[in-house]
């Protein structure tokens, strides 16, 4: 069937498109936003620890779930498998209204200068793709700002020397500190590092109309039981419905974007929540799917003048794939350390992201969030048996006594590292899947490396009796933190988007997620999904004037 | 003075559970997925895995209970692997030892166990999963039957979250749970 025409189609409901539908339904224009997954309340949290979002051996709480939903995952030896949203490599992150941001951990951090430019800083690193953005850090600084304030961010970098430059500060103080963040502040000042509190996306006292924090031990991988934890889905989502020119239709999947004989995008064809196909017209398109979904979508919608996808002319849609393999290290203390105040992570230092000598880039170190029982069953020393007597021992003397700091490696682009679709593989709708393959570059394995050795020196400051790392991953990212598959660049031979997330050959097709970033950063990458959605939208809504993109 | 403890009482009041259940089901298995004496070889790696001390084992927190009820569950893909797995170690411990992996002591467990791990054992059994494929994905889901949510079949009365001086979680009602559907909290008392 089709629908009634509307102005913008927006494409997933996550970060990025939850933020472009309400400015664009703020600003006038009729919009409909399409969700593959369900909007789900505070009353879903069902802090469950084998069934959530960052645990999910018993499924995805949030989606996607693994009797419709599968991929194709390549490893570096060449064999591939079909994988299920539940399994590691799947590279999962959620499908719901929010998207991720309805259960993230929601740390809120602005990139730094360097991080937008860092081939001027750095060079060119072999086989690897690292750019410059075509954009800068000033250029996204006022809508840092308004993500803050809108979404609401909690927290204190004022102890940070190595922050970009802010103009206002974050809306809400810190949480008051824990245990860990007592014992590791001094610690870290004493080596001469910079600590401060984490800037979260979390209610430390009532905003926006929501109480403050719980303190509750079930934070990254939740929804949040008060719904103190600010997502999309509690804060712009419901600002665009009450516009009235924006309808949210959820559990609707998303085919193919459609063009015209002229090659410019006419809406979507997508299947309902009853799995019957549909058409919504639309003078503008958005895709903000996710790094890896968005790029799936793009591959998927192929017509004579776009043989190979939309924005694909030049094989740049899929890839660069990054995210981010997490390094650091444990440290076991003579006494407790464990206090059962949520969420956990609180303090940060960011000495580590840039001026490392010899390595390009770097990454912040971050106490951990608190780990449930089953997390730490695996996160015993690597000289420990990992079963046995020994192993139950290590269990109950160490849980309450060790504390973890870790932190994002900056990845290092790889051209490999992809996104394709499977020429074979179908999913429930019978729509190609997403095939991915590639591995991690061996620069940022080091830097993980250099992350552990830090943290560790941390920890062994702070008191702790013994030590082990966690070593940084070496296979293909992707999952939570995914970012990279639509790079954002000048040069239409060499990127899949301009300055203002605009498809460069489709002026009427937008992707605003993290699949545009050049590079992700040593940080969560979010706050600058959620930027980069407001500086695209101001874009849109500047342009619009009633009928700028219409055919 | 004949003093009884409280684990043995446990241990002697659950063999005598157990021997009663199989009077009662005639052969016929107690378990969804597991025969009987899959589910005995199950629980008997499970224990080893996780072995009573002064805090109950694998065994008696129902780790088995927990693979049994994800085996027609979330886990229904990991059925073959079971099937073949739980035989192999069999096959396995009788080319160690002459005898069923339950007829052997711990420390032949143990040892049984070890081989696995470090892959060892190769043979007709572990054809279709590897050795240390079925050590690894057993390993795992015991630590989940053990240290995860007891709404999902194990950690019955929450005993190692008790034994790693975790404190009790507030309960907040009908919240945590899902009615809708076969992943929620009432799973575990049904069928």
């Amino acid at each position: 069937m089709v629908m009634k025409r509307v102005n913008a189609v927006v494409v997933g409901a996550g970060a990025g498109g939850g933020i472009v539908a309400k400015e664009l339904a703020e600003a006038g224009l009729s919009v409909v936003l399409l969700e593959r997954g369900k909007w789900y309340t505070a009353f879903d949290c069902r802090k469950d620890d084998l069934r959530n979002q960052r645990t999910s051996v018993l499924g995805a709480s949030f989606g996607p779930d693994d009797e419709r939903y599968r991929r194709v995952f390549v490893d570096p030896q060449g064999h591939e498998r079909v994988v299920l949203p539940s399994d590691g490599v799947y590279g999962n992150n959620a499908a719901c209204v929010g998207g991720g941001t309805a259960s993230y951990g929601a740390m809120a951090w602005r990139y730094m200068e360097k991080d937008f430019r860092m081939r001027s800083t750095y060079g060119t690193v072999a086989n690897s793709t690292l750019d410059d953005w075509p954009i800068s850090y000033a250029d996204l600084e006022p809508f840092y700002e308004k993500a803050e304030w809108e979404i609401g961010v909690s927290g204190d970098d004022s102890g940070n020397p190595f922050r970009a430059p802010r103009k206002k500060p974050l809306p809400m103080p810190p949480l008051p500190p824990g245990r860990e963040h007592a014992i590791l502040k001094p610690a870290a000042q004493r080596l001469g590092l910079h600590p401060f509190d984490i800037p979260m996306l979390r209610n430390s006292v009532p905003y926006n109309g929501r109480a403050a924090c719980m303190r509750c031990r079930w934070c990254v991988g939740f929804a949040c039981e008060v719904d103190a934890k600010n997502g999309t889905q509690n804060t712009v989502i419901p600002k665009a419905l009450a516009s009235g020119n924006c309808e949210l239709r959820a559990e609707c999947v998303v085919k193919e974007i459609l063009t015209d004989h002229r090659g410019r995008a006419i809406g979507v064809a997508y299947f309902d929540s009853q799995d019957r196909l549909e058409m919504q017209p639309a003078d503008l398109v958005v895709a903000s799917c996710g790094a890896t979904e968005t790029a799936r979508l793009l591959l998927n919608s192929q017509s004579n003048l776009f043989p190979q996808g939309l924005g694909n002319r030049n094989d740049w849609v899929g890839r660069n794939l990054q995210g981010h393999g997490y390094a650091g290290a444990f440290g076991l203390f003579a006494d407790d350390v464990y206090d059962d105040i949520g969420p956990g992570a609180s303090i940060a230092i960011c000495d580590y992201n840039h001026g490392n000598p010899g390595m390009v880039g770097g990454g912040a170190l971050c106490n951990e969030f608190i780990r449930l029982p089953i997390h730490f069953s695996s996160m015993t020393p690597p000289n420990l048996p990992r079963w046995g007597k020994a192993h139950k021992d290590f269990m109950r003397q160490a849980y309450r006594r060790t504390a973890v700091v870790m932190g994002p490696a900056q990845e290092m682009p790889m051209f490999d590292s992809r996104v394709q679709v499977d020429p074979r593989v179908k999913d429930f709708w019978g729509i190609p899947v997403v095939r991915l393959s590639g591995s991690n570059h061996p620069h940022t394995v080091e830097l993980g490396k250099m992350l552990s050795a830090k943290a560790d020196a941390w920890l062994k400051e702070a008191g702790a009796v013994s030590t082990w790392p966690r070593p940084p991953r070496v296979g293909l990212s992707g999952g939570q933190h995914q970012a990279g598959t639509c790079r954002m660049g000048n040069d239409p031979k060499t990127s899949v988007v301009n300055r203002y997330c605009q498809v460069h050959d489709v002026d009427n097709l937008f992707v605003v997620d993290g699949s545009v970033h050049v590079n992700n950063g040593g940080f969560n990458p979010v706050l600058t999904i959620m930027a980069i959605a407001y500086y695209a939208s101001a874009h849109m809504v500047g342009e619009w004037k009633g009928t700028r993109f219409r055919g | 003075m004949n003093r009884v403890t409280r684990r043995t009482f446990i241990q002697v009041a659950s063999a005598a559970a157990a021997g009663s259940m199989v009077c009662c089901t005639n052969g016929k298995s107690p378990w969804r997925f597991f025969t009987l004496e899959e589910g005995r070889t199950a629980d008997a790696i499970c224990e080893r895995l996780i072995p009573a001390d002064q805090d109950p084992g694998a065994s008696q927190v129902g780790v088995v209970n927990f693979l049994d009820i994800q085996l027609v569950g979330p886990y229904k893909r990991f059925r073959s692997s079971y099937r073949q797995g739980l035989n192999g170690i069999d096959q396995t411990s009788r080319q160690m030892y002459g005898q069923r992996f339950t007829e052997l002591s711990a420390e032949k467990q143990d040892a049984v166990l070890k081989e696995l791990e470090r892959g060892g054992p190769t043979g007709e059994g572990w054809k279709e999963i590897s050795s240390k494929d079925f050590f690894t994905l057993i390993l795992g889901h015991a630590m989940q039957g053990y240290y995860g949510d007891p709404r999902h079949g194990g950690n019955y009365g929450r005993v190692s979250w008790k034994m790693v001086g975790l404190p009790y979680p507030p309960i907040r009602g009908r919240l945590h749970y899902d009615l809708t559907n076969h992943h929620g909290g009432t799973e575990a008392l049904r069928d």
